[in-house]
């Protein structure tokens, strides 16, 4: 059984703008946007069959939403994360709040070092990825490898449009790769390519890839992913994975989707 | 010459990941280059792995730059400290554990700034001035109660030598000596080099200054009036020597013998072994070599062209000297200044017959100058040779025939 964290929109809206996608003029449809996070929560629950932990939506921050960037999670240990914009740094305290209050083992990194949790660093079980350069900074992954007793092959993440590496990669339960390769430079894409073989590294569509597609939430054989990608679907499909459209743009005004709207809990 | 670095750490999966090939690529991109001094790899995939790397620049402002590209791919600059410092207890005594210098560039850290070390030569100490924050290097019988001396090896740093970029004899040189040599290639190397100092010599340009240090062997062996044309055409600007050298010079222009030997009859001739005293007597009491040539006394030779062209003449007595001449110095340690305060400026070294003058001066010299050892002896071409420098290359030849290949090299008709 999957647990999942996540955090009703209520408070939900463009405050700031830390990411090309956020404009402030383009106004969030609360109402709409209520509505989508809870068709997403309805799928996440009825249809994928995961358990959801609802997190107390704060007011003035907008993004805890936004809960893959919690932190991390992995056995009983949480790392809750180290926001790179002052904007999102009043959301630590409350992650790490939630973390300790569930029980959790929490331990955290220096304060003055950038890590968004499970934003940039996501993985197959024995071998993770670390996103970094826009957000998070390599230098937390060597410290979090021997904290978790995990590999973390570090990935630059080259284009502002992919901030987060959940934004361009998405480890499949049966070890395939959806990822977008043009938001890593070339060694990031040779690492990846010496690692996955070509028939289990599936690539989206820059036209899909730009609606997030990547940004899919795996849980088995269900994939929930933004409404919009049917090409990314049908790869799926042929792969035997059942994919979930959920119309999301409301949230693609903040440059997030399905899978920054959850957190793994393990 | 690569002379700024910095050494930085990378660590963590860097290997699989691409990291370290990024690091690396970057630095060169960059117009830097690398030295990877340390690669430990994870026995295992979970094991991280580590690259310790020291990075070049031609300037500080692109070794700067460099940092600065490679910080976000987790290359940090290696915490480094300040050398330690001791003070002298009394005059000409080091204090315990004192750092001993090479002949290579060497930087010292003094409040978290990479200091030059200044008068660079082996087997001296390292003084500070830790409000000027300068470094230089002192002799042990130089040092004085009170001063600052850096011990220990922490927060010093010694720079290898690039390889020279002119594709010259100087440039290939490995720390090898042999008769076999083809001596006529080397030579044309090393004229080439004279030429292009004495350019440099001629416009006022810094380190354009040949030195010379020779033994007697020059002038018995044939060598002088070839010596004599390089100081002429002003292709030596500093003469190293011992009494005999002058001496014997000297002698040829006054008795037509060297060591009594007759240069012109081929033979010693009666009496002959008495013409170098008379000869040294004879300066002593014209009170110096400079007055000897200005009064016409000494027409020719070695001497009298540097007296002529203005050569800077440091002349190191030994025990066995006869005398000595006027001007020669008498106290070793003296003697050892005045060699070490000609060195500055200096371009390029011959160390012509004779071990003592050649080990000497090339104790004395940085490893940046180039420096050619000739003797018949191999092993003092190889004692040179031994302290590891690129630019110390080695002929096993007569002084004689050297200096005159060199010259007409140069346009000597002899």
């Amino acid at each position: 059984m999957s647990r999942l964290l996540v955090c009703p929109p209520d408070y939900f809206k463009i405050d700031y703008e830390i990411n090309p996608w956020m404009r402030r003029s383009n106004a969030v449809d609360s109402e709409r946007a209520a509505r989508q996070w809870h068709h997403l929560m309805q799928v996440l629950e009825q249809d994928v069959g995961a358990v959801l932990e609802r997190m107390k939506p704060v007011p003035g921050l907008p993004d805890l939403v936004f809960t893959a960037n919690a932190g991390v999670v992995v056995g009983g240990k949480a790392v809750p994360s180290r926001f790179r914009y002052p904007e999102r740094q009043k959301e630590e305290a409350y992650f790490e709040d939630w973390f300790r209050g569930q029980g959790y083992e929490v331990v955290t990194l220096d304060p003055g070092s950038f890590f968004e949790g499970a934003g940039d660093l996501l993985g197959f079980p024995d071998t993770w990825f670390g996103g970094y350069r826009q957000r998070s900074e390599i230098r937390v992954f060597p410290i979090l490898s021997d904290w978790f007793h995990r590999e973390i092959i570090p990935l630059e993440l080259v284009d502002s449009r992919f901030y987060h590496l959940d934004t361009c990669l998405c480890p499949l339960s049966g070890g395939e790769l959806l990822y977008f390769p043009p938001a890593f430079d070339h060694y990031g894409q040779a690492a990846l390519a010496e690692r996955i073989t070509p028939s289990r590294r599936l690539v989206a569509p820059e036209a899909e890839a730009l609606r997030f597609a990547c940004n899919a939430v795996c849980l088995g054989k269900h994939i929930v992913l933004p409404e919009g990608c049917p090409e990314t679907e049908s790869l799926l499909t042929s792969r035997g994975y059942l994919p979930h459209p959920v119309p999301l743009d409301e949230f693609m005004k903040s440059g997030g989707s399905a899978k920054c709207l959850t957190l793994a809990l393990d | 010459m690569m002379h700024d670095q910095e050494t930085v750490l990378l660590q963590g999966h860097i290997i699989d990941s691409l990291i370290l090939a990024k690091v690396l690529d970057k630095i060169l991109m960059m117009g830097g280059t690398f030295d990877l001094q340390d690669v430990q790899i994870g026995k295992t995939r979970e094991e991280p792995s580590r690259a310790r790397i020291v990075v070049q620049a031609s300037s500080a402002k692109l070794l700067s730059e460099i940092l600065h590209a490679i910080q976000p791919h987790g290359a940090s600059v290696e915490s480094e400290r300040d050398c330690r410092l001791a003070v002298a207890l009394a005059d000409g005594i080091f204090p315990d554990e004192f750092y001993a210098t090479t002949h290579l560039p060497t930087q010292v850290r003094i409040r978290d700034q990479w200091v030059e070390v200044e008068g660079i030569e082996m087997d001296l100490g390292i003084r500070v001035d830790p409000v000027s924050l300068a470094a230089r290097t002192v002799p042990m019988g130089e040092v004085k109660r009170g001063d600052q001396i850096v011990i220990g090896r922490e927060g010093v740093r010694v720079t290898p030598l690039q390889r020279p970029r002119d594709r010259d004899v100087f440039s290939f040189m490995e720390s090898q000596v042999s008769s076999e040599r083809p001596h006529g290639r080397v030579i044309s190397d090393i004229a080439k080099r004279l030429m292009q100092l004495r350019i440099g010599f001629r416009e006022g340009k810094a380190g354009s200054k040949v030195l010379l240090a020779g033994g007697p062997a020059i002038v018995h062996a044939g060598g002088r009036e070839a010596l004599a044309w390089l100081i002429d055409e002003v292709f030596i600007h500093v003469l190293f020597c011992g009494n005999a050298l002058p001496a014997h010079d000297m002698e040829v222009d006054l008795y037509g013998t060297s060591l009594g030997y007759g240069h012109a009859a081929g033979r010693v001739v009666p009496h002959g072994h008495e013409h170098h005293l008379r000869t040294i007597n004879r300066i002593r009491a014209i009170g110096s070599i400079e007055a000897a040539v200005k009064s016409g006394v000494i027409k020719t030779g070695i001497m009298a062209a540097c007296v002529r062209r203005d050569v800077h003449v440091v002349m190191a007595g030994t025990i066995r000297d006869d005398g000595p001449l006027p001007g020669v110095i008498t106290d070793s340690l003296e003697a050892q200044a005045a060699m070490r305060a000609a060195i500055p400026g200096i371009g390029m070294a011959l160390l012509v017959a004779s071990t003592l003058h050649a080990v000497a001066t090339g104790n004395l010299l940085p490893a940046t100058v180039p420096s050619v050892c000739v003797d018949v002896n191999p092993a003092v071409p190889t004692k040179l040779a031994d302290r590891g420098s690129f630019q110390a290359v080695g002929l096993v030849m007569d002084a004689a025939s050297f200096l005159r290949e060199l010259a007409r090299e140069l346009g000597a008709r002899l």
